[in-house]
């Protein structure tokens, strides 16, 4: 057991140290906005020299927030509304001073406004708020019919749904939460009403959707900025510096009016601003569909194997112990079940505190995912062997750890292999999810294809790890067989 | 020589063994006899030393049975039982020789007592590279005996070794065993719920009820002189062939 326990623990430190020796690291949220913003930061720090990684969309605030805080990234765009309201709540704070004061005190700076002001507000289908007279947010009391469908995020900070319905008193019979992309599908095929919108969104006049006003004055400013940790050096924070007062909400929107509505790449969008702005100059490639297909079959396999690799060497002994000590069995196998009831999603966003974002905090869930299926299919093997052949393999005097190593493991190789295979299946599945965290794979064009409603991206992503599921099932089943 | 002295076990409220003493002198044969649940089968596993009892001692060739020397005593008898005690993932050639291999035995010391065997109970030295699965009962019980007599132990203890074979097959396989008993001067202790199989194989027969030896003696004394009411019923409850025409 000690033995395996330093085993892991070398496995983990090589791991961070390959996290920690990365270039600066920039992170973004999950919306269009925020990687073009992203691959601002992450171009004009190239231009001044440093070497960066973009880790894109890696979730909403809180996670980009601890993600900061904890050092796995060292920049990431934000917006103050966002900051005073929802990072910094409750904390009273009424200037920019005080705002740079509290946020000093995490160790993290703030460059200055960059232009533009992308603040929330509800919209509505222009023709439907004319046919039924709203205008204002607090038109809407009237209409408690209305179907409302807000970004998941926005459901739950205090400057979004439950702050709005609360100053307005508002309480409509229909809310939902789902993905801000898809909310804008489902309002133009007419399945919501009202969403929460972003000021900056080419989708406003794209899908002719108007803004109600605020007529209470309820939603802050949210001038864009970047979040930067105070270890930066002066230089770098000289490289984002540059960008205050440089995008204008003309120009934001232009930028992403080219992504979402043109599908052009987000890298090159922003590679043509920096140029444009700042005569910056700067090779942008689309990766093609091979080398990117490449690279994600790559981490994703990567994310299995160790995972699985590593679940194996621990979960085995653990269904062996389980197994003969009577006083360890419903522990462990209480313990490999408790974590299998955590939501997948759930139990990457809480590895995030513990190991930062990346490969390894996904690989670390994947882990601990794929014990219980091996540990129990361990301990059932063994439990089944019949007790005539336990019998007469004690009758010939031998030892019990070569009871253990000829027989009883021999005998349970069934079993077991049938407890791996579902932990690597499942584990196919759970790694797209590992994109969401920065750990790249299949999940990463699925995600990518979200955000810009492209199918094909998502295909791109979801059809080879369905094809991958398919092919670890049916590599199992021929070994099975073999074995037979 | 086998000695068993004052044995006792309970399970929870139920005296499986009551307090048995009984002796096979070294060479013999004993059969135990006596209906299910009697304690034939538990008596058995304590000599084995797979169950520990509650009282009394059990000495191999005057060597008392403790905690330390169990595994050194186990390799000092042999262990037939009813059915599934080969080991269905390794071959015949693999079930008999995974004790000398732990043993260190020399290659050709192994295939000569495997050669010895084969000869002593009538095994084909191909169907050696069998799995039981493909091996017939009476092929399988054989290669059980075998392998019990790899180490050539001076004790044999089986519990209803043909007790899952077919009338003819079981016919033959008394046979090879009476003359293989005799033939190595094993000291056996068998368990059988068939009188005649305990008769024809047991030099003597000692028959249990509820724990306990009710009647020891060779099979003509349990039939001519029964102990109890009990030892009479049982020995006149054998069908004959003719006995209903």
């Amino acid at each position: 057991m000690q033995g395996v326990i330093t085993v892991l623990a070398l496995c983990f430190s090589l791991l961070s140290s390959v996290a920690l020796a990365q270039p600066l690291t920039i992170g973004s949220k999950l919306y269009t906005e925020n990687v073009l913003l992203g691959h601002l930061a992450a171009q004009s720090l190239q231009d001044t020299g440093y070497p960066t990684v973009h880790n894109e969309q890696l979730g909403g605030t809180r996670i980009l927030w601890n993600a900061l805080l904890s050092g796995s990234i060292d920049v990431y765009p934000d917006y103050t509304g966002t900051i005073t309201e929802e990072i910094l709540a409750g904390q009273g704070i009424g200037s920019r001073q005080d705002m740079v004061a509290a946020l000093s005190a995490f160790g993290v700076g703030v460059t200055g406004n960059l232009g533009f002001n992308n603040t929330y507000a509800l919209g509505m289908r222009r023709a439907q708020a004319e046919a039924l007279g709203i205008e204002t947010i607090s038109d809407l009391r009237g209409h408690p019919d209305l179907r409302f469908g807000f970004s998941n995020e926005f459901m739950e900070r205090q400057d979004g749904w439950p702050g709005v319905s609360a100053a307005y008193g508002l309480a409509p019979l229909n809310v939902t939460g789902l993905d801000h992309a898809l909310a804008y599908r489902g309002i133009a095929s007419g399945d919501i009403d009202v969403l929460d919108l972003y000021s900056t969104d080419p989708e406003i006049a794209f899908y002719d959707l108007v803004a109600l006003v605020d007529d209470q004055q309820f939603f802050p400013d949210y001038d864009a900025v970047f979040l930067y940790r105070q270890t930066l050096p002066p230089e770098a924070v000289a490289a984002l510096e540059r960008f205050a007062g440089a995008v204008d909400e003309t120009a934001m929107i232009a930028m992403n009016a080219a992504v979402k509505l043109d599908q052009r790449d987000d890298a090159v969008v922003a590679g043509e601003f920096m140029r444009s702005r700042f005569g910056v100059v700067s090779e942008q490639s689309v990766s093609g569909l091979w080398p990117r297909f490449v690279q994600n079959t790559l981490d994703h396999l990567t994310l299995v194997s160790i995972s699985l690799g590593m679940a194996i060497v621990v979960a085995i002994p653990m269904g062996v112990l389980a197994a003969k000590v009577r006083a360890l069995e419903s522990l462990l196998l209480g313990v490999s079940s408790i974590l299998q009831t955590i939501p997948s999603l759930a139990l990457l966003v809480l590895m995030i505190p513990l190991f930062g974002i990346g490969a390894l905090p996904a690989i670390v869930a994947m882990f601990l995912y794929s014990l219980l299926p091996i540990v129990r299919n361990t301990h059932s093997g063994l439990r089944q062997i019949p007790a005539p052949v336990m019998e007469s393999a004690r009758a010939l005097g031998l030892p019990n750890a070569l009871i253990l190593r000829r027989i009883e493991l021999p005998m349970a190789i069934p079993s077991i292999l049938s407890g791996i295979k579902i932990s690597a299946v499942m584990n196919v599945g759970v790694a797209t999810l590992g994109a969401l965290i920065g750990a790249g794979g299949y999940g990463q064009p699925i995600l990518t294809g979200i955000r810009l409603d492209n199918t094909a991206l998502i295909l791109e992503g979801a059809i080879p790890a369905a094809v991958l599921a398919l092919l670890v099932q049916g590599l199992f089943d021929l070994v099975e067989k073999r074995m037979r | 020589m086998i000695a068993i002295q004052d044995v006792s076990k309970v399970y929870g409220q139920t005296t499986v063994l009551a307090e048995i003493s009984l002796t096979v002198p070294a060479g013999t044969t004993l059969s135990l006899i006596g209906p299910s649940g009697c304690g034939k089968s538990t008596l058995l596993r304590v000599v084995m030393g797979l169950i520990t009892a509650d009282a009394g001692q059990v000495a191999i060739d005057s060597e008392v049975m403790t905690p330390h020397n169990r595994l050194a005593l186990r390799q000092r008898m042999g262990y037939v039982i009813q059915s599934g005690g080969l080991f269905p993932h390794l071959t015949a050639h693999d079930n008999l020789t995974l004790v000398t291999r732990y043993l260190g035995w020399p290659a050709e010391q192994e295939c000569r007592r495997i050669g010895e065997l084969c000869s002593l109970t009538g095994i084909d030295q191909d169907l050696l590279a069998r799995r039981p699965g493909k091996l017939s009962g009476g092929q399988a019980q054989r290669i059980s005996l075998m392998r019990a007599l790899m180490l050539d132990p001076p004790v044999l203890l089986m519990d209803e070794p043909l007790g899952a074979i077919d009338p003819l097959v079981r016919y033959e396989l008394q046979n090879d065993l009476r003359s293989i008993f005799r033939k190595l001067g094993k000291t056996v202790l068998l368990v059988t719920h068939d009188l005649g199989e305990a008769a024809f194989l047991g030099d003597r027969i000692a028959l249990m009820q509820e724990g306990r030896v009710i009647q020891d003696g060779p099979v003509r004394e349990l039939l001519h002189n029964p102990a109890t009411a009990f030892v009479e019923q049982f020995v006149t409850a054998q069908r004959s062939p003719l006995q209903d025409i």
